[in-house]
C-alpha cells in the first residue's frame, strides 16, 4: 500500500467529513443555545437540496443557489422556530424532539408531492466539473471546493461568535438568558435567529451534497443519523467537538474503507460507542450540563 | 377493506345460509358475491425506499395486465384484483405482508418483491402455505433446488444471464476487471456471475471492494479502485445506490481510465443523474421501450401503457410486473380459473410473448427463459428525446443455454 494512495484516501475522508461538519454544526448549535434536539434536520438538510436546484435551475447558476438555498431556508426555520418551537421552549426536552419528528414527516411527505420521489439530476457546476491532478493523484475538484467553503464557513462562523458584539450576546444568551432579559437583551430574537442559523447550515449542508449524491426527498435520514453521531461524539452544543468529530468520523469512515470496506459505515457507530464509554459526555462535551 | 367490512360480510353469509342456495345469491349484496368471484393477485412491493421508483413502475404496469384482462371480460367472467401491498424493502415485512395477503385477504396468487433477499422471505412463505408466487426480482438462488418449490416461478432474469450477456458484450481475453460490490444477495450474486463470465472468457480480476448495502457516499472507494488500474469496473448494485456510485465515480475520472459495466442498467436512475454521468456505461435488460422497432409485442406494450398512463413510456422494472401478472393471468385462462395445482400445470405449459418475444418457464425450476438485453447509455448529444436513453448493443435470443443446468441448481433431472 503506497503513501499517495493514502493520502488520497485521507483527503476523501476530510471532504466527506467537511458535509458532516457543516450539517452536524447547525444540529449542534440549536441544541447547544436552545436545548432543542432538532430531528427535522435531516429533512431541512433534504430540503435545502432541493431549494439550491431548484434556485440554480430558476438563475441558470449553481451559484445563485447555493447562496440563496441556505439564506432561504434559514428564513424558513426562522418561520418554523416563530410558529412552532416557541411554544415549547421551558417544557421537557422531549416535546420539542417530537415536534420535530413529526415536522420532518410533513417535510419530506411534502417534497415528495411537489417533486416526486425519484431523484433529481443536480449537475456538478460547471467550473468545477472534472478532476485536479495533485501529483500524486487525481481529486474532484467539486469535492476540493467543498473542503474549501466549510473551511471559510467556519472561520466567518467562530469569527461571529467570538469576536463581535452578537456573538458575545449569543454565548451569554446559551449560559444564562434570565440575566440577559434583566440586561435588557430580547432573548427571544437571539433564540429565533439562532434557529435560523442552525437550519441554514442544515440546508448549505444539503446544497453542497447536491452535486456528490443523487438528490431525493430520502436523503436526509442517512445524514441526520450521521449528523447525531457526530454530534454526540464531539459533545451536545459543541461548536469544536463537532468540527472535530465530523473530520474524525469522516477520514475513520474512509480509512476504513480502504482496509474494510464492508465496515465502512459501521465504523463511525463504533467510534462512538468508544468515546461514550472512556468521556460520556463526549470529547468537548461538558459533564452533567442540562438541556 | 376495513376489518369490520369482512366479519359483516360473513356473518350476513352465515345469516343467509338457511335460504336457499338461489335465494342468497339474489339476496347478498354486490359487494359479497364480487368478493367470491374475483380472482386476487398480491403484490408485495417496496414503495418506499430506494427502490420505489422501480417499484411504482411496477404497480403501474401490473395494473395494467390486470385492467386488460378484465376489459375483457375477466377469466370465466371473474374480475380480477390486485392487492398492493408495502413490503418496505424489508425481509420480515414482506413476509409479514405476504402472510396476510393469504390468510385475511385470501389472494389466490402472489407476484411481486424487487430487493433479491425480499423475494426470498415472500417466496418462504408462500411456498410453506402451497400459494403460486411469481417473483420479479432477479435472483440466481430462487430457482435453486433448496429454495424451489413447484409453487415458485421466477419471471425476472437471473444474474447469471445478464452478466453473462454484459460480459461478451465488453470483456475480452486479457482485460483486467475490478468491481464495486453492494454487500447483499443482489450484489453478491451478480459478483459470482461476472467472475464466472470473465473466467470463461479469459479477463483478470484484479480486485472487489464490497460497500454497505445503501451507502450515501462512495468517494472512499474510488481511491483504491483506481490504483487496481483496471481496464473495466463492473458495479454491482441496484436502485439509487446505482446512480450514486456511477455519480462519484464519474466524479473521480473513473471514466478517462476504465469502463464502466453495470449488470443492470436502470431506467430510472439513468433518469436521476442525467445523460452526462451515464455516457457510455453499459448493462443488461429485461426490457427498453426502443425495441419497439423489433418487437410487434413490444410496440403493442408501449402503446397499451402509454394509453394508460398519459403517454409515459414503460420501464425495465415496470415490464417485469406487466409480465408477471401477465403470465400468471394467462396461465389462470388456460386453466380456467384459479386452482393451484391446474394454474401451477398451465404456467409450465405456457408459451408468451407479452413485451419482448418468446418467453416460457423452464420445466425443473421454473425460470423463465427469455431474451436478454445489452443497453450502452446514449450521449446527450445523440438523444433524439427525452425518453430517447439507451442504445441496444444487443438482444440475445432466450434460450436453455443461457441458464445454469438444472442439475447444477440440485434438481433431479
Amino acid at each position: 500500500m503506497d503513501l499517495s494512495l493514502i493520502i488520497m484516501q485521507l483527503l476523501s475522508g476530510i471532504a466527506l467529513g467537511a458535509v458532516l461538519v457543516i450539517t452536524a454544526l447547525g444540529l449542534t448549535i440549536v441544541f447547544g443555545m436552545l436545548g432543542v434536539v432538532n430531528f427535522a434536520h435531516g429533512a431541512l438538510f433534504m430540503i435545502g437540496a432541493y431549494a439550491g436546484l431548484y434556485l440554480a435551475s430558476l438563475t441558470g447558476s449553481f451559484w445563485w443557489g447555493l447562496l440563496l438555498a441556505p439564506i432561504l431556508i434559514g428564513a424558513f426555520g426562522m418561520l418554523i422556530e416563530f410558529v412552532l418551537i416557541r411554544r415549547l421552549y421551558g417544557r421537557s426536552i422531549d416535546d420539542p424532539l417530537l415536534l420535530t419528528f413529526g415536522l420532518s414527516y410533513v417535510l419530506v411527505e411534502g417534497v415528495r408531492i411537489v417533486f416526486g420521489s425519484d431523484g433529481i439530476p443536480f449537475p456538478t457546476p460547471p467550473q468545477l466539473i472534472g478532476v485536479l491532478d495533485l501529483g500524486i493523484g487525481f481529486f474532484p475538484r467539486y469535492r476540493l471546493f467543498v473542503i474549501a467553503l466549510v473551511a471559510v464557513v467556519l472561520l466567518a462562523l467562530w469569527l461571529a461568535l467570538e469576536k463581535t458584539r452578537v456573538g458575545l450576546i449569543v454565548r451569554a444568551g446559551a449560559r444564562d438568558p434570565t440575566i440577559m432579559q434583566v440586561l435588557g437583551v430580547d432573548i427571544g430574537r437571539v433564540w429565533l435567529a439562532i434557529f435560523g442559523l442552525g437550519v441554514g447550515l442544515a440546508a448549505l449542508g444539503g446544497v453542497l451534497a447536491g452535486p456528490m449524491r443523487s438528490v431525493n426527498p430520502e436523503m436526509g435520514s442517512l445524514v441526520l443519523a450521521e449528523a447525531f453521531v457526530v454530534t454526540v461524539i464531539g459533545g451536545l452544543g459543541s461548536i469544536v467537538g463537532a468540527v472535530v468529530a465530523g473530520l474524525m468520523v469522516g477520514i475513520s469512515i474512509s480509512l476504513v474503507a480502504l482496509f474494510a470496506p464492508e465496515m465502512a459505515t459501521i465504523v463511525m457507530f463504533a467510534l462512538m460507542a468508544v468515546v461514550l464509554l472512556i468521556r460520556p459526555q463526549g470529547l468537548f462535551g461538558v459533564r452533567g450540563r442540562t438541556a | 377493506m376495513p376489518k369490520s367490512g369482512s366479519t359483516s360480510k360473513i356473518t350476513r353469509r352465515t345469516a343467509l345460509a338457511g335460504l336457499s342456495a338461489g335465494a342468497a345469491l339474489l339476496a347478498m349484496p354486490r359487494l359479497g358475491r364480487a368478493a367470491d368471484e374475483t380472482i386476487r393477485i398480491g403484490f408485495p412491493t417496496p414503495l418506499t425506499g430506494p427502490f420505489a421508483a422501480e417499484a411504482r413502475d411496477q404497480v403501474k404496469c401490473a395494473e395494467l395486465a390486470v385492467k386488460l384482462v378484465n376489459d375483457k371480460g375477466g377469466i370465466g367472467g371473474r374480475k380480477v384484483e390486485l392487492l398492493v401491498r408495502d413490503d418496505k424493502l424489508n425481509a420480515g415485512e414482506a413476509a409479514t405482508r405476504t402472510l396476510e395477503l393469504i390468510e385475511k385477504d385470501k389472494v389466490h396468487a402472489v407476484v411481486g418483491a424487487l430487493s433479491s433477499a425480499v423475494q426470498l422471505a415472500v417466496n418462504e412463505v408462500t411456498r410453506a402455505r402451497g400459494v403460486i408466487y411469481v417473483s420479479i426480482s432477479q435472483s440466481d438462488t430462487i430457482n435453486e433446488a433448496k429454495d424451489f418449490s413447484k409453487y415458485t416461478f421466477h419471471e425476472a432474469l437471473n444474474p447469471h444471464m445478464t452478466t453473462a450477456a454484459v460480459a461478451r458484450q465488453t470483456l475480452k481475453k486479457g482485460m483486467k476487471v475490478a468491481h464495486l460490490v453492494a454487500d447483499y444477495a443482489y450484489g453478491h450474486e451478480m459478483l459470482r456471475g461476472f467472475k464466472r463470465a470473465q473466467a470463461a472468457i479469459g479477463a483478470d480480476n484484479v480486485g472487489e471492494i464490497l460497500h454497505p448495502f445503501g451507502a450515501a457516499d462512495y468517494s472512499t472507494f474510488m481511491p483504491r479502485l483506481m490504483s487496481m488500474r483496471p481496464d473495466v469496473l463492473c458495479i454491482s448494485n441496484f436502485g439509487r445506490d446505482q446512480a450514486n456510485a456511477i455519480k462519484q465515480a464519474v466524479d473521480f475520472g473513473v471514466k478517462q481510465q476504465m469502463k464502466i459495466v453495470v449488470p443492470v442498467i436502470l431506467h430510472n436512475q439513468r433518469l436521476a443523474v442525467g445523460p452526462d454521468v451515464f455516457e457510455g456505461v453499459v448493462g443488461g435488460a429485461n426490457y427498453y421501450w426502443g425495441l419497439e422497432t423489433q418487437s410487434k409485442s413490444a410496440a403493442a406494450f408501449n402503446a397499451a401503457f402509454k394509453a394508460a398512463n398519459g403517454g409515459a413510456i414503460p420501464t425495465d422494472y415496470g415490464a417485469y410486473g406487466y409480465s408477471g401478472v401477465g403470465s400468471l393471468l394467462a396461465a389462470m385462462q388456460a386453466a380456467g380459473g384459479t386452482d393451484t395445482d391446474k394454474v401451477v400445470d398451465a404456467l409450465e405449459k405456457l408459451q408468451y410473448d407479452l413485451t419482448k418475444g418468446p418467453q416460457h418457464y423452464r420445466k425443473c425450476d421454473h425460470q423463465s427463459v427469455q431474451s436478454v438485453l445489452v443497453l450502452e447509455s446514449k450521449k446527450k448529444s445523440a438523444m433524439a428525446g427525452d425518453n430517447d436513453l439507451f442504445a441496444i448493443l444487443a438482444n440475445d435470443t432466450g434460450s436453455d443455454d443461457m441458464l445454469r443446468s438444472c442439475s447444477e441448481l440440485g434438481h433431479a433431472t
